[in-house]
């Protein structure tokens, strides 16, 4: 299945897009979304940031469903 | 809740339209807590902020942290507003305005408010100082790897 993958701030600067689609095997979870990821783009860090699907906070056995937008969430700083 | 209102804007921050939607009859206390940006962090001089928004579900985890104080405390309403984009110094990158029947939820509401959508809400700041600039956060300083 395919999913949808946004990166914001200085993850999307390190990769050098702001979105992404990768083919993961149907009941993956957002863990194997992140190592597809971490395969494919060798600048992203070694730790995972935060992730959300469907703008919602997930954790990494989250399970993934086809189209779903996963969002790579690096630290917020939002707020003065 | 009656009223409420969550945006994310590129545009300067209308207090007004913050205390217009929180304002009701219902409400005894309002209290607005306003964030600007400083000119100095950590003994750089900063000359200005940029901030950047995951905008969809920033305007949702507002509404979420929203709901979460109206079940906490007898509040009549909540405003949240983010800026985004270049933001100068000495202008505002976040509001956040409160209203119940009595200035004590008011204020602790808001306080709640605040420190929340700072530790939740998908908005990330970068700083330009004299000298350089960096995305403000707990682990950029230690990833020496980014200044490759």
């Amino acid at each position: 299945m395919t999913v949808r993958v946004l990166f914001f701030a200085y993850l999307r600067e390190r990769v050098g897009i702001r979105e992404a689609r990768i083919d993961v095997p149907d009941e993956a979870c957002v863990a194997d979304a992140w190592r597809a990821l971490t395969a494919r783009y060798d600048r992203l860090p070694a730790e995972a940031p935060r992730f959300a699907v469907n703008q919602v906070y997930v954790d990494k056995g989250h399970p993934l469903h086809e189209n779903d937008e996963l969002a790579l969430i690096p630290p917020v700083s939002g707020g003065i | 809740m009656p009223n409420s209102f969550y945006r994310v804007t590129e545009t300067p921050i209308d207090t007004t339209l913050l205390l217009a939607a929180v304002g009701d009859p219902a409400a005894g206390g309002t209290t607005l807590f306003v964030g600007t940006t400083r000119d100095e962090n950590e003994g750089r001089v900063v000359e200005r902020l940029e901030y950047e928004a995951y905008e969809a579900m920033a305007v949702r985890e507002m509404q979420r942290i929203g709901d979460d104080i109206a079940r906490r405390w007898p509040v009549v309403a909540v405003a949240m507003v983010h800026r985004v984009g270049v933001v100068p110094v000495g202008e505002a990158s976040v509001a956040v305005a409160v209203s119940a029947a009595h200035r004590e939820e008011a204020f602790v509401a808001c306080r709640y408010g605040i420190d929340t959508l700072k530790a939740t809400v998908p908005i990330w700041k970068k700083e330009y100082y004299r000298g350089g600039e960096h995305w403000v956060g707990p682990c950029y300083a230690h990833d020496a790897s980014l200044r490759g």
